[in-house]
C-alpha cells in the first residue's frame, strides 16, 4: 500500500531540557570558562588533555590536576562547511576543527571563521574568540579565528 | 564455547522514504519472509533481540511497538538494544553461549526520513564539550578524511573508486536505494557538504528493516542444510575522547583482527559497514583486504538504512558465502564518530 | 546572565529536535474514519481479537490485522484513575478522571477522559459512551471525542471482557 497522497503528516518538535552535574573537575573548567581561561588536566606522565578530561582513557588515571592552556593553537584537522545548516550555531561559512591548544597534547572539538577555506590548513594557528558574556558552557569560546 | 551460524536473513527494500509504512509495516514484511523462508514460526525461536533508535523517528519507546510485529503470545524471550542491529546479534550470540537459547531472531529498523538525522547523530556525543556545538555527522567524518588525506593513507582517487563501484555493485542487491551510474565528472563536480566529503562521499538517507536468524550447533541443521558458521566475533570501543583519538589508525579494529587471529585467514568476500567513501579505503588497507571482493552489495554508500547497515553487512557476506564457491567472509558493523566502535564476524562455510 | 549567578555544579543541555511525523497505513485507515465521526478497530485473522486504535498488526500474533470492523462508541469503563494536576495547555480543571475505555467488541482499551459524572460515582465496569465535539471541529485525532459520560445500562464485569486462551 503506498497511497502517498493519503498519507498524514504532523510536524513536531521534540524539545527538553536536562540540567546535568558537572563534577568537581569539569565544574573548575567551566569556572575558568567564565574567567575565559581554558583549562586541561595533565596526567602523573605529563600528557595534558584539553579541554579538561576527568581521566585518560588509555591508563584510566583520574586526573585532577588543573592547568591552562591557550588561548591559541593548531589545526589537527577541520571541515569547512560552505552552507551551514539550520541547527548550526554558526550562520556564515566556517570549519568545524580539531584544535590542539598550546601546551595540551589532546585536542579539542571547536570552530573556525573568519577566514576562507583556502586560508586553512593543517598546522594553522588559531585563537580562541570569546563571546560577549560567559556562561560557563563550551560555546563561551565563540569561535576560533586564524592568528595573522 | 557452542558453535553458532547463521541460518537465515532477509531485507527490506530500502526506501527514501517509507512514510506510509510505521515501524510495525517495516518490520512485519522481512520478519514473514524469513519465516517462510525457513519454514518456521515464532514457536521455534528461543530469543528475539532487536536493534533501533527512538531518536531516528522522534517516537519514543518505538521499539516496543516494534515488537507488535512479532507474535508475543505465549510471552517470549526479548531484548533491545539502542544500536545497530548487529549489536542485538551480539547479543545473541552471548545468549546461546550462555546456555539461555539455542535459536534467536535478530531484527533491526530505521526510519531516517521524519527527522533531521545529522542533528540527530550529534547528539549521541559528549554532552558538555560536543554536542552543544552540534556537530552534523558529515562534519565529523570530514574530520577523519581530512588526516587520512593530509597523511596518504588514503587518495582521493580512492574515494572516487569507492563512489563508483558502490554503484556498479549495487545491481547485485535488489533491495538498493540508489543503482544509478556515476561518472567522474560528476564526482569531481559535486558540492562540498562538508569538505573534503561531497555529496556522493556520504551515504544515503534510507529507511528500512532487516532480520536475521542464528542457530547452535544443535539446531542449526534444522533450519537449513547450509549454515554459515559464525568462527570468530569481536567489537571493541575507542574513547568518546574525539580529541585524544587518533583519527589515522584503528586501536580497535587491530585489537580485535589479533583476537579472531585474522592475518592467518584468506578471506574470499568481505562487506564493511563503511557509511563514507574515504573509510572504504581505510579500512581496506588497515584488515589487509586489498585483493578481496568487497562491498559486492553495493555497501551503505546504495543504501544506508541506520541500525541496519551493520545487521546488512553480515547479511551480506552470509549471502555471498552461501550462493558462491567462498569460503571465508568477513563484515564489519560500526557505530559512533570516525568509526569509535567495530565489530568484526568472521564467517565460514564448511563442507 | 553573569558568571555569578549560573550555579557551577550543574550544566544545562537543552535539545531541540523537529520531526515530520507520518502516520503508518493503519492508523492513517483509522484516523480518516475518525475524521468523519466513526471508530474502526482492526481485527487479527487468525485470533479474531479486534484492536482499537489498530497499528497493523496483532500483538499476540504478529500477522497483519487487514480486517476492518465498524465499531460502537460506547463502552465500559476497564481502569480509571483521578489526576489532580493539570494537562499542560488544556483547560480541564482538576481533579479530573482518565480511564482505560473498552469499546464493545474490542480486545484492547485506550486511554481517555471520563466527565458529567461525579468522581465518587466512577467505577469499574461503568457504562460510557463517547461525546463528540461538534462536526465542524472533527479533525484527524481522537481529540473529535471530548470525553466519555456515563449512560443508563447496567455495569459490565469486567472479568467477563478477558482474553481468551489461543
Amino acid at each position: 500500500m503506498n497511497d502517498q497522497k493519503d498519507l498524514l503528516r504532523a510536524p513536531f518538535e521534540l524539545a527538553y531540557t536536562y540540567k546535568r552535574s558537572n563534577g568537581p573537575v569539569m565544574s573548575k573548567f567551566f569556572d575558568g570558562l567564565g574567567e575565559q581561561k581554558i583549562l586541561g588536566t595533565k596526567s602523573r606522565t605529563g600528557k595534558v588533555f584539553a579541554p579538561a578530561a576527568e581521566f585518560d582513557p588509555d591508563t584510566h588515571e583520574s586526573l585532577s590536576d588543573m592547568i591552562e592552556v591557550g588561548p591559541g593553537g593548531t589545526i589537527e584537522s577541520f571541515s569547512w562547511i560552505d552552507n551551514p545548516k539550520h541547527h548550526h550555531l554558526l550562520k556564515k561559512p566556517f570549519a568545524f576543527a580539531l584544535i590542539k591548544l598550546d601546551g595540551a597534547d589532546t585536542s579539542m572539538l571547536h570552530m573556525v571563521t573568519n577566514c576562507n577555506e583556502s586560508d586553512l590548513s593543517i598546522g594553522s594557528r588559531v585563537t580562541a574568540s570569546w563571546s560577549k558574556t560567559q556562561e560557563k558552557r563550551i560555546t563561551d569560546i565563540q569561535f576560533f579565528n586564524l592568528e595573522t | 564455547m557452542k558453535k553458532v551460524a547463521v541460518v537465515g536473513y532477509a531485507q527490506h527494500p530500502i526506501l527514501q522514504n517509507a512514510g506510509a509504512l510505521n515501524e510495525v509495516e517495516l518490520i512485519m514484511p522481512v520478519v514473514h519472509q524469513l519465516f517462510a523462508d525457513l519454514g518456521i514460526c515464532q514457536d521455534d525461536i528461543d530469543f528475539t533481540c532487536s536493534g533501533s533508535c527512538d531518536y531516528l523517528q522522534g517516537a519514543a519507546f518505538a521499539f516496543v511497538e516494534g515488537l507488535s510485529a512479532i507474535q508475543t503470545n505465549p510471552p517470549i524471550k526479548e531484548s533491545h538494544v539502542e544500536m545497530d542491529a548487529a549489536w542485538a546479534m551480539y547479543e545473541s550470540m552471548l545468549k546461546i553461549q550462555m546456555g539461555d537459547a539455542d535459536t534467536a531472531l535478530i531484527y533491526g529498523f530505521g526510519k531516517s526520513s521524519p527527522g533531521d538525522l545529522d542533528s540527530i547523530i550529534s547528539l549521541q556525543m559528549d554532552p558538555y564539550y560536543i554536542s552543544p556545538l552540534w556537530p552534523d555527522r558529515i562534519s565529523l567524518a570530514a574530520l577523519q578524511a581530512r588526516v587520512l588525506l593530509d597523511q596518504n593513507i588514503i587518495t582521493r582517487e580512492q574515494m572516487l573508486a569507492a563512489v563508483i563501484e558502490a554503484r556498479v555493485n549495487s545491481k547485485n542487491n535488489k533491495n538498493a536505494l540508489i543503482t544509478d551510474l556515476i561518472d567522474e565528472s560528476e564526482y569531481l563536480d559535486n558540492i562540498m557538504i562538508s569538505s573534503p566529503l561531497n555529496k556522493l562521499d556520504c551515504p544515503p538517507i534510507s529507511d528500512g528493516s532487516s532480520a536475521m536468524i542464528i542457530a547452535s550447533e544443535d539446531k542449526a541443521y534444522e533450519f537449513t542444510d547450509h549454515p554459515i558458521w559464525i568462527e570468530g566475533i569481536d567489537h571493541r570501543i575507542e574513547s568518546s575522547n574525539l580529541g585524544s583519538r587518533n583519527l589515522s589508525r584503528s586501536n580497535t579494529l587491530q585489537v580485535s583482527m589479533g583476537q579472531l587471529d585474522l592475518n592467518n585467514i584468506k578471506f574470499d568476500v568481505a562487506e564493511l559497514h563503511t557509511q563514507f567513501s574515504h573509510e572504504l579505503p581505510f579500512l581496506k588497507s588497515l584488515l589487509n583486504l586489498a585483493d578481496v571482493p568487497t562491498n559486492l552489495s553495493g555497501g551503505p554508500l546504495v543504501g544506508n538504512v541506520m541500525m541496519c547497515a551493520g545487521l546488512d553487512a553480515i547479511g551480506k557476506t552470509f549471502e555471498s558465502l552461501k550462493e558462491n564457491q567462498f569460503k571465508h567472509g568477513l563484515a564489519h558493523a560500526t557505530s559512533g564518530p570516525c568509526l569509535q566502535h567495530n565489530m568484526l564476524v568472521h564467517l565460514e562455510k564448511q563442507k | 546572565m553573569s558568571a555569578e549567578d549560573t550555579p557551577k555544579d550543574y550544566s544545562e543541555s537543552p535539545i531541540s529536535l523537529e520531526y515530520q511525523y507520518t502516520a503508518g497505513s493503519a492508523t492513517t485507515r483509522f484516523l480518516n474514519q475518525v475524521r468523519e465521526g466513526k471508530l474502526v478497530g482492526q481485527s487479527c485473522p487468525k485470533c479474531k481479537a479486534v484492536y482499537v486504535p489498530p497499528r497493523g498488526s496483532c500483538p499476540r500474533c504478529g500477522v497483519a490485522t487487514d480486517i476492518e470492523v465498524p465499531l460502537t462508541d460506547k463502552g465500559c469503563i476497564e481502569s480509571f484513575t483521578v489526576v489532580h494536576i493539570p494537562i499542560p495547555g488544556n483547560p480541564i480543571v482538576p481533579p479530573y478522571v482518565c480511564a482505560m475505555i473498552r469499546l464493545d467488541g474490542t480486545n484492547i482499551s485506550f486511554l481517555h477522559l471520563i466527565q458529567e459524572v461525579d468522581i465518587e460515582e466512577i467505577r469499574i465496569g461503568m457504562r460510557i459512551q463517547a461525546v463528540w465535539k461538534p462536526k465542524e471541529e472533527w479533525a484527524h485525532s481522537l481529540e473529535n471525542i471530548k470525553w466519555f459520560a456515563p449512560i443508563d445500562e447496567p455495569d459490565i464485569d469486567v472479568r467477563t471482557l478477558r482474553f481468551q486462551e489461543l
